[in-house]
């Protein structure tokens, strides 16, 4: 029998696995909006703006490793996207986003609600697909997740104009696909892993730099095995925190521009980094030519193009992190050197003194609440077991400081684009994936107002998210460098007339509290979080001078860090 | 260092945006670039012509396998290799003695005349980058009316070969 293109879509989608679809309707998807109507198995959740529903999808995809798929109408349904497309281009999530189009035989006349998709989302996909012919539906469909969750993950948009969703075709589940064109490398080289091997083992203060590729490649416990195995010390990048447990003594914290004394000091004295799924960020290297200056270099990466892109490395191993950390698992079983045992222990001495500096501590005796204070409550109150997302700013900086991850895929954060207005509609797309667990949006309440209007989303299915808004009043990581850089030239970095929070979270429906006193946070967020099936919206009065430390100042090495 | 660097894509619409794209989103130079399907009317051959340090080219390469259209790639410049330019030159033809020195220098060049007026001759001329600027060089300013060229295109010498 033949179906409708958009009955074809569906099906796929059912049959694909995807059990939700965010998305905003619009004339040219109101075909395959009434597809979606006549059936339950997917489920579409009806965000308020575009950009949320790929951040939805995206922290979906970020928690679950599944791929988030979104579903959007042309003109501006897509182009409302592309911050979300972008968002998980960066960070390499797997997503699929159908944006709806003008009917073929109105492509290029400047039809109404019309843009060049696919031009428009190229720089910032993976790849991208406009669909002609109904016949070629299914197929590219099955493209599009193929493409989007194999080999370095990224975000695939599908161009469906308007006719092709009501033409007919036989459709049959494409089980399988090849890609001539397309086979990315999975097992890394046995030599180059064997060479790897060797040089950990003759390494007299090795470091391990891990990043989102461990998360993403499902290989923290392998690493976390590899690192005790070898007694190494772990730092992580932002988007690679809960690879490896943060409360585990091997860690010694996130590195790069707000990264841990010992961290940052490690990577400047050691004599080999083996960096696994990270791409040497500027953020995280500092000024290059100061970065691991006496180190050799072993660089595991699926992405070939990530290999001595911003640094020259002496090892490169492409494959999937996973694959890579068994082999050298298995390497190391065959190997009959053991590890320099003298060397380590000289080595983590030297850690340990750079830890004794306690560069994360903060002044408790002030009146004010100190932003890193709330954090650290937060940690003890949710035992370090919830989904933590993060909008962009100083507060998504303490949350990576002070939030120990000792889980992958717990901690939820724009971390490439570092989009303001991610974190509240990732937090939903967490909690769709997610139903029982405690999940909470650390926030600012610059962030918070780009993406608010998801407050009626929330209430509309009832998300018991808890938002937990820094409120300090400015911009505060633009504050901090026009006080550092600018000579305290502060330059719209101040928030006025903001709205009241409390009534703002009340008003959709919500439970709203302010806390001003340090004293009443702890109770306070034990309350809201007793609230199991209500969204609690808390505003934290913070100490607006705060500033994060240490810092790396741009342009700086990693060694010259400002402390408190 | 000059690299041509000779690919091997899917012809489908749009394959050809992705890779001038690239370049631009990521600041590299094309010098000249063209592209015409193969014998297999699935593929596109396209050659382009670049300029960058080693470690430049090295990422223009990767970048350019990522990219999901691109079957297979060669830098021509690694090894012995052919290039070839197609050139149509029109220049002035008035006098008996101008035409006589145009074919003669078209004949020494080995190009042909494939166009003839009153007024003026269409030269086609094919070879390096290097022979067609020497035929322009021969002409003086003003003698030329228009020149069109094709882009380097290019093959590896001996059995090596760019194919699926």
């Amino acid at each position: 029998m033949e179906l409708t293109g958009a009955d074809i879509l569906v099906r796929f989608l059912q049959d694909e696995g995807v059990d939700y679809l965010f998305g905003y309707p619009g004339g040219a998807v109101l075909h395959i909006y009434d597809a979606l109507y006549k059936q339950e198995q997917v489920k579409h959740i009806l965000v308020r703006h575009e950009q949320a529903a790929t951040h939805a999808a995206d922290a979906y995809a970020r928690s679950t490793g599944k791929p988030g798929v979104v579903l959007v109408t042309s003109g501006p349904g897509a182009t409302n996207a592309v911050t979300g497309i972008a968002t998980a281009y960066m960070d390499s999530i797997p997503m699929v986003v159908i944006t709806g189009q003008v009917p073929t035989s109105l492509i290029g006349n400047d039809a109404f609600q019309e843009v060049d998709s696919v031009g428009i989302t190229r720089p910032c996909v993976k790849h991208n697909f406009l669909v002609k012919d109904v016949k070629d539906l299914a197929i590219t469909m099955k493209k599009a997740f193929y493409i989007a969750s194999t080999g370095r993950p990224g975000p695939v948009v599908v161009d469906i104009p308007k006719d092709v969703t009501a033409d007919r075709a036989h459709y049959v589940y494409p089980k399988t696909l090849s890609m001539r064109s397309y086979n990315p490398v999975l097992k890394g080289h046995s030599g180059q892993i064997k060479k790897a091997v060797g040089m950990m083992l003759g390494a007299k203060r090795p470091l391990f730099y891990t990043g989102g590729g461990v998360v993403q490649g499902d290989a923290a416990k392998a690493l976390t095995t590899l690192a005790h195995r070898l007694g190494f010390p772990v730092t992580n990048t932002s988007m690679g925190l809960g690879g490896f447990p943060a409360t585990d003594k091997q860690c010694v914290g996130m590195l790069g521009m707000h990264g841990t004394y010992e961290a940052n000091m490690s990577v400047s004295h050691c004599d080999l980094l083996i960096a696994i799924g990270a791409r040497f960020d500027d953020r995280v290297t500092g000024k290059i030519e100061k970065f691991a200056p006496s180190a050799r270099i072993i660089h595991v990466d699926i992405d070939p193009a990530s290999i001595s892109k911003n640094v020259k490395v002496d090892v490169p191993v492409v494959g999937d992190v996973n694959a890579v950390l068994k082999a050298m698992l298995a390497e190391l079983d065959l190997a009959e050197r053991k590890p320099d045992g003298e060397a380590l222990a000289r080595w983590w001495q030297q850690i340990e003194e750079w830890r004794a500096k306690d560069c994360l501590k903060y002044d408790m005796t002030t009146d004010r609440i100190k932003p890193q204070y709330v954090i650290d409550t937060l940690y003890k109150i949710t035992k370090g077991d919830a989904f933590i997302t993060s909008d962009v700013g100083q507060h998504q900086m303490w949350a990576a400081q002070f939030y120990k991850f000792d889980k992958p895929r717990r901690w939820i954060n724009s971390g490439g684009l570092g989009t303001m207005g991610f974190g509240l509609p990732a937090a939903m797309g967490v909690q769709f994936a997610h139903p029982k667990a405690q999940v909470a949006c650390i926030t600012g309440e610059g962030s918070i107002q780009m993406n608010i209007q998801e407050l009626s989303t929330c209430l509309q299915y009832n998300l018991p998210l808890k938002i937990i808004c820094l409120n300090n009043g400015y911009l505060g990581m633009v504050r901090q460098w026009q006080e550092f850089f600018y000579e305290e030239r502060y330059s719209s970095s101040y928030m006025e007339s903001l709205p009241d929070f409390v009534k703002l979270a009340e008003a959709y429906g919500h439970v709203g509290m302010q806390i001003t006193k340090p004293g009443d946070v702890e109770g306070a967020l034990k309350e809201a979080f007793k609230m199991k099936d209500r969204l609690v919206f808390m505003d934290f009065l913070t100490d607006p001078k705060e500033n994060v430390y240490p810092m790396v100042p741009a342009g700086a090495g990693l060694d010259e860090m400002i402390l408190i | 260092m000059r690299h041509i660097i000779s690919i091997l894509m899917e012809n489908e619409a749009g394959a050809l945006s992705r890779v001038a794209g690239l370049f631009s989103a990521r600041g590299y130079n094309i010098e000249s670039l063209t592209v015409a399907p193969t014998e297999d009317a699935s593929l596109s051959r396209l050659t382009l012509v670049t300029r960058g340090s080693e470690d430049i080219i090295e990422q223009i390469t990767k970048q350019l396998n990522k990219l999901i259209d691109v079957v297979k790639l060669l830098d021509l410049t690694e090894g012995p290799h052919i290039e070839r330019e197609l050139m149509l030159i029109k220049v002035k033809a008035e006098s008996a003695n101008q035409r006589e020195e145009i074919k003669r220098l078209a004949d020494i060049f080995r190009g042909n005349v494939i166009d003839v007026t009153e007024s003026c001759y269409t030269i086609e001329l094919t070879g390096d980058a290097q022979k067609l600027d020497a035929f322009i060089g021969t002409f003086k300013p003003g003698e030329i009316l228009e020149t069109v060229r094709s882009g380097i295109t290019g093959i590896a010498r001996g059995p090596k070969s760019l194919h699926l």
